[in-house]
């Protein structure tokens, strides 16, 4: 029987990141992947003969020293990355359009007054993402710890929070879990840029503008990193990071198996308690190792793959409730030609369709009761512009991010509602891009409950689970597993249900393999 | 409105949905509860005593007795996965329980504090009966969740409970014409042919246990509601010349504090309803560190536990004799006479009859339990107040254990 150091179940990005970590000291890895492509979300797969797409359509917030540690470039992923410009579509065509990098970052279409406050408020924000950057490659320090390591990292988020200064640390202290609408109304008079503002804060959770939470923390995470928040596509495409993590693992030793789905994780009992020692895959075959790391999401990790029967009572309830219901659909349009956007030269920025917060909040209102809006809003690119081999030549790919689009929804996701839905989303799309219907060679919609399908995610939620405050940093997913080590001896966690969280970002991966070579 | 129609009939009580309900045997209880001294318990109305709280407790440990345990918390879980859940729960292999036989347990939060304690009846390969002082259905089914083929059904209500206890008790179910009663070992569970069925011997309806918590001989009847009655009848009818007399609360408390069983709300406080997080109990600190069995891989609170069984609790419960005859009760434990350094406190303090002694549980801080332990103990006598500091000395045993308890057959009489 073939003995590994440290079996890795999932191969997405933060799997990848781990195991490359892992080798990389020497450890005999072996990853495992359940589908036959790697990268998980952000895996690019052929949705109609010779276009494809990737669900993780851009990269915001990728670690620039996770990109450095693997020699990412050398394996062809070309960061830092261009930047592309997010656009606030109008109807009529006057959009409002961001771009640069951070405090940099200029904007057209608004007032001059909204501009300079513009300034100001990319600059207080600024701020906070250095004081939380540090963190976010941190393993937090453990609820009840009083150990010298996480009293550092508690003084330390202190010390850099005295450091704003009275006022800042203030009105950080403030912010951080203020509803992103109260945030954008006290900054800006333009309708279309608060919701343009407010949107990043707020995708992939279950968060309107109204909530209170973690819009404004979900915000900086996604603002941590070199493009400060802006979104690119690299020149190869999201294909190109997934291939270069690729790369990096087989060259530094990982052995990468798809199509190995993982039944159970391997327990051993005896006098001493518990220990993991290994996995028993889908077919049975039986695979020993010293440690799993699970990039699965918690959920799945613990209730299906470890067994209540092997958890504690109290812990096992706070998995259960983990709030892992996906909002967010995926629209893949196969296009005959380029897409002609009223009032934009050329399709090739983020564009979202919200027209205000209100927009965003009443999407909100009818998914929280199983419904799906009428007027749904979302977030679109078009990937072929920048990775061409996406489609055939002179063709494209539309790719668009719908928000609000609950994982159970009233009646059940039939082929007709389904139907509806897609059909609701184009018919939105072409308001803003009228001649678009006539362009569309094949439309494919997947929900939160394909998604859950087809990358084995439950609920389909992009973050494994959502980024609220009573699951993130050190209460992700939940206390006793937010380390990355779980109540069973060699058993840890990598993937976005643990801090950081999820996005194209990889500090699960990173933190998690640090941890384990403690 | 016809208000002489209303008049008549009477007004429905506003309060109905408030009173304490009423036990299956509470037709005869009542009847012979002839000091109406009622306390309540999980909702039914509950003897505290019937005629004389002493009287009761020495029917208990020179006749026989009977102590109304409906109020009781019992559970049937069954289903495949139902061993695999329980074990998990609770801190005893129970995988180790045979069938028809009882164990005493107890179940801890994962940071291994008490939930509570109880029984666990084994009725079949996966069918098992759970009883409890209070209502745990809560925490079973957190305890369940994750595990599929299972069933738990609260039969609180559905089974009429009678705790049949003291020396004479054999005797009387012997004449009650339970054949072979008297084979019964301790813990051990058997069935009999009751009311109807005596034609078809495979109906058996009346399930005894040899169970207790007086520590004397003694049996608990299990039997359906419809036939409670009948049960109580027969009963009483067989042990009119061995002295039965109901108990109640009082006499129940002195009998479990001489066999030195602990009480909810005097030892320890559930865990799940405590508000200060060092106000619960881990079985250490209860002298109940043989409930919890290391050698299982894994139960709910295994790693905390394992924590405290090393670094020892930080108070230990305690039997102690104390100098004198006045009760400690609620006394302050010192660890000087002069009541200079405070190391404890009494949790339950008698004078038992049985033993002639002055008893008493106590919480005492474990690093002192090497040293002198003193008990400040208020007493009045006749509206004059008195205090006292006498010297207090540590026991191991249960103050009170006769070989009649455990003896199979048990002593005829």
């Amino acid at each position: 029987m073939q003995h590994y150091d440290t079996i890795i179940i999932g191969a997405g990005h933060n799997g990848l990141i781990c195991a490359t970590y892992l080798a990389k000291k020497g450890q005999r890895v072996l990853l495992l992947e359940a589908s036959e492509t790697l990268g998980g979300l952000a895996a690019t797969r052929e949705f109609h003969p010779g276009f494809k797409a990737a669900v993780a359509h851009t990269v915001s917030h990728f670690s620039a020293k996770v990109a450095r540690d693997l020699n990412l470039t050398a394996h062809g992923f070309d960061s830092p990355m261009v930047p592309m410009p997010t656009v606030g579509l109008n109807a009529a065509g006057e959009h409002v359009v961001l771009t640069g990098i951070g405090v940099d970052a200029e904007i057209i279409g608004v007032s001059a007054e909204d501009a300079a406050s513009y300034r100001q408020y990319r600059q207080l924000l600024q701020r906070f993402v250095e004081l939380l950057e540090p963190f976010w490659l941190k393993t937090m320090p453990r609820v009840g710890d009083t150990r010298w390591s996480s009293l550092l990292t508690f003084a330390q988020l202190g010390l850099k929070m005295r450091l704003l200064g009275k006022q800042d640390m203030g009105e950080f202290m403030r912010l951080a879990m203020l509803p992103a609408r109260d945030l954008m109304d006290e900054n800006f008079d333009s309708e279309l840029l608060k919701a343009v503002l407010s949107w990043d804060g707020l995708i992939g959770s279950k968060m309107a503008p109204r909530s209170p939470n973690a819009s404004v923390l979900t915000l900086l995470y996604r603002m941590s990193g070199e493009l400060g928040g802006a979104h690119a596509i690299p020149s190869g495409g999201i294909e190109s990071l997934v291939q270069a993590l690729y790369s990096a693992a087989t060259a530094s030793g990982v052995e990468v198996k798809i199509g190995a789905r993982v039944g159970r994780i391997l327990i051993q009992g005896n006098s001493d308690g518990l220990k993991t020692t290994g996995v028993e895959l889908a077919d049975g075959e039986q695979i020993n190792a010293a440690r799993v790391v699970s990039s699965t999401d918690p959920q799945r990790t613990f209730l299906e793959l470890v067994g209540v029967e092997n958890l504690e009572i109290e812990f096992t309830n706070r998995i259960r409730r983990l709030r892992c219901d996906g909002y967010v659909a995926k629209l893949h349009l196969a296009l005959d030609g380029l897409p002609n956007f009223t009032g934009l030269a050329k399709p090739d920025g983020r564009m979202i369709i919200a027209v205000d917060m209100d927009a965003i909040e009443f999407a909100f209102d009818d998914a929280k009761y199983g419904g799906y809006s009428q007027q749904p809003v979302m977030e679109i690119v078009v990937p072929s512009l920048r990775h061409e081999s996406l489609a055939p030549e002179g063709k494209h790919v539309l790719s668009a991010h719908v928000m609000y689009v609950p994982y159970k929804l009233k009646g059940g996701w039939t082929e007709d509602a389904r139907a509806a839905l897609c059909q609701r989303v184009i018919d939105t799309v072409a308001v803003y891009a009228p001649q678009i219907k006539a362009q569309i060679l094949h439309s494919e919609l997947l929900t939160p409950q394909d998604l859950e399908q087809t990358h084995q995610v439950t609920g389909g939620h992009w973050h494994h689970g959502e980024l609220s405050v009573d699951q993130m940093l050190m209460m992700r997913p939940t206390y006793e597993a937010a380390q990355y080590s779980t109540p069973i001896p060699g058993l840890y966690l990598c993937g976005a249900g643990s801090h950081p969280g999820g996005g194209l970002m990889g500090g699960p991966g990173h933190n998690a393999a640090r941890k384990i070579l403690e | 409105m016809n208000t002489d129609n209303n008049a008549k009939v009477p007004a429905a009580d506003p309060f109905a949905d408030e009173r304490l309900k009423r036990t299956h045997f509470y037709p005869r209880a009542a009847q012979l509860n002839i000091r109406d001294a009622w306390s309540a318990w999980n909702g039914y109305k509950f003897a505290d005593y019937y005629y004389d709280a002493e009287y009761e407790y020495f029917c208990v440990r020179n006749g026989c007795a009977t102590y109304d345990i409906c109020p009781m918390q019992k559970y049937f879980i069954s289903g495949a996965d139902a061993e695999t859940m329980l074990n998990r729960m609770v801190s005893r292999d129970i995988t180790k329980l045979n069938l028809n036989r009882v164990t005493y347990l107890c179940w801890c939060t994962d940071a291994g504090r008490m939930v509570d304690d109880g029984t666990v009846f084994r009725l079949g390969a996966d069918k098992f009966m759970l009883t409890c002082g209070s209502p745990s259905l809560a925490w079973l089914r957190k305890s369940a969740f994750g595990f599929n083929k299972l069933s738990i059904i609260d039969m609180s209500d559905e089974i009429a409970a009678l705790s049949f206890q003291g020396p004479t008790s054999c005797e009387v179910l012997k004449q009650m014409g339970l054949e072979g009663i008297d084979s019964l070992k301790p813990f051990n569970i058997i069935h009999f042919p009751f009311g109807d069925s005596g034609g078809n011997r495979d109906d058996k309806p009346l399930m005894v246990s040899r169970t207790g918590f007086t520590g004397d001989l003694g049996y608990e009847l299990w039997i359906k509601p419809e036939l409670a009655l009948d049960l109580w009848d027969a009963l009483y009818a067989a042990g009119e010349n061995y002295g039965i007399q109901p108990f109640g609360e009082a006499a129940t408390n002195m009998a479990r504090l001489e066999a030195g069983f602990i009480m909810p709300g005097m030892e320890f406080n559930e865990a799940l309803k405590t508000i200060h997080f060092q106000h619960d109990h881990s079985p250490f600190e209860l002298g109940l560190g043989w409930l919890v069995d290391f050698k299982k891989p894994h139960f709910n609170g295994r790693k905390a536990l394992l924590k405290e069984r090393d670094a020892r609790p930080e108070y230990t419960l305690v039997k102690l004799d104390i100098e004198g005859n006045k009760p400690a009760e609620e006394s302050h434990l010192y660890s000087d006479k002069r009541c200079n350094h405070e190391i404890g406190y009494v949790t339950s303090a008698m004078w038992s009859p049985v033993v002639k002694a002055n008893i008493a549980l106590a919480m005492v801080k474990t690093k002192y339990l090497q040293g002198d332990i003193w008990a400040e103990i208020y007493y009045v006598k006749e509206l004059r107040h008195y205090s006292k500091t006498v010297r207090c000395t540590l026991q191991d045993k249960p103050f009170w254990a006769p070989a009649r308890t455990r003896a199979t057959p048990p002593l005829a009489y």
